[in-house]
């Protein structure tokens, strides 16, 4: 099978564009709101949507944070993991966390991820936000509330997630490994 | 790459620059880690770790047992005072009981230098050196390195001074090892009869004039002198040695550049080093500390996630 482009250039905005107003809608001017991308990859999801919710509420005061879950993986012992850099400055303590991640395939990061973050205080709420969802693959049951794109897909594929500022072009991509 | 190239932590030797890099990086966030309100992290809850201290030590058995506390490892404390070692156990028949309680990882201080690499041949466990005799004490030289690394930036082409007792001295080796590795030049100080015969085969120069090496360095390395190592006379008397090699605040003020002053701990002060020096802005001893905890962290992370070869 070829590489099957799922989402790409204005349709890839887009879809970014609604995830932000979906974010709007619940969260309003995010004073008790902050969004938290998971390394490595959620992270530049997280902070486009911080971009675009900073423009479109023409706003300063978003919190973005990044949050490492390699020492919270159920993994770790049977493959090799180094992790990566965690920065949160700010308090979760009662407040609306999003966490944000670009994939959501079998949920297990998603669960490391809720552990890692109990480390910075006990949220108020927390939701989860991704750009694409693998459904019917989850090992743990875990959903997200905002989803950019749903596909169906077999565990031999790989999704593909490409953005303009590390890789020069957003687009989204169904490959078989 | 992104694995450590071997299964024990037996020394600097051994290990290659990419290694050591991995480690200071792992650390890295292992020293984010320990600073948040909740400093706990469960990557080693399935493993237990068996710290075997045959040497007094504070320092560095409660560095290591913080560690494993922060990374949720199951913890065995044995030394060697109230064990059955005096009963005439070898060491292996001691380890090896141990692991047959089903231990994963061993942390091992010994006086006997090599006893480490002699335990890794012997039994099937990841082993950690926590200095073995006056041969190595790599945790020590990499929590130095990531100290300097933090002030500094990168440590090449810096200048690092060890100052002090270097024949005895299980921290002047493994020290010279890897801020080798990682592109320093080093000088070692102290009285002749300190400085080993062959010391110079190792790439460093020896400078017995401690205010000449002052002048050159931008790290001075502060050593204890282990009266416990020395069974003969090596310098005429405490006094002299502290005139000839003892840092004091007015050496420091002399000096056109302000210098980094590290010590492994314990110090004696007013031997080695002034109290007004230790305690100085330009002294990173405590930091050297609880950096201490991030790298052993680092070190027992990366070994326990090791697939052996």
């Amino acid at each position: 099978m070829k590489p099957r482009i799922l989402l790409q250039d204005n349709q890839f905005e887009i879809t970014i564009l609604r995830l932000c107003h979906q974010l709007i809608e619940v969260h309003g001017d995010f004073k008790n709101s902050v969004i938290i991308g998971l390394q490595p990859r959620g992270v530049l999801l997280a902070k486009r949507i911080q971009k675009v919710l900073q423009q479109l509420l023409k706003s300063k005061n978003i919190s973005c944070g990044e949050l490492d879950i390699t020492f919270f993986r159920d993994d770790f012992r049977k493959k090799e993991l180094i992790p990566n850099k965690t920065s949160i400055d700010f308090i979760i303590e009662d407040k609306n966390v999003i966490l944000v991640d670009d994939v959501l395939f079998t949920g297990r990061t998603i669960r490391a991820g809720l552990d890692a973050m109990l480390a910075f205080g006990r949220p108020n709420d927390v939701e989860l936000l991704v750009l694409v969802d693998r459904r019917f693959s989850r090992h743990v049951p875990i959903q997200a509330k905002y989803i950019g794109i749903t596909i169906d897909s077999i565990e031999e594929q790989n999704v593909k997630v490409e953005w303009k500022e590390s890789d020069g072009k957003d687009k989204i991509t169904l490959i078989n490994k | 790459m992104n694995r450590l190239s071997v299964n024990h932590l037996l020394g600097i030797k051994d290990l290659t620059k990419n290694d050591i890099e991995l480690i200071l990086n792992t650390a890295k966030n292992f020293k984010e880690v320990i600073n948040r309100p909740i400093k706990k992290v469960p990557s080693l809850r399935d493993i237990t770790v068996a710290n075997l201290f045959f040497e007094n030590s504070t320092r560095t058995r409660l560095s290591f047992e913080l560690a494993q506390k922060r990374l949720s490892a199951d913890i065995l404390n044995f030394s060697a005072s109230n064990s059955s070692v005096k009963k005439g156990e070898t060491l292996v028949d001691t380890v090896n009981n141990i692991l047959a309680m089903k231990v994963d990882m061993i942390v091992m201080r010994h006086s006997s230098p090599g006893a480490a690499i002699f335990l890794s041949k012997k039994i099937n466990a990841k082993i950690v050196n926590a200095g073995d005799g006056a041969h190595e004490h790599p945790t020590q030289a990499l929590l130095d390195a990531f100290s300097i690394q933090e002030k500094l930036g990168s440590l090449a082409g810096k200048k690092i001074v060890i100052v002090g007792d270097i024949l005895h001295s299980r921290v002047a080796l493994s020290n010279i090892y890897c801020l080798q590795k990682l592109g320093a030049k080093v000088k070692v100080c102290g009285p002749q009869t300190l400085i080993p015969k062959y010391i110079t085969s190792l790439g460093v120069e020896v400078e017995p004039d401690l205010k000449k090496a002052l002048e050159w360095c931008d790290v001075a390395n502060m050593l204890r002198i282990q009266l416990e190592r020395q069974d003969i006379k090596y310098f005429p008397s405490l006094r002299e040695y502290t005139m000839l090699y003892g840092l004091n605040k007015e050496m420091l003020d002399k000096l056109s550049k302000k210098i980094i002053v590290m010590h492994p701990g314990p110090i004696n002060r007013g031997v080695e080093i002034t109290s007004d020096v230790a305690d100085s802005k330009q002294s990173i001893i405590l930091e050297q500390v609880e950096n201490g905890v991030a790298v052993r962290m680092a070190v027992m992370y990366l070994l326990a996630g090791r697939q052996s070869d």
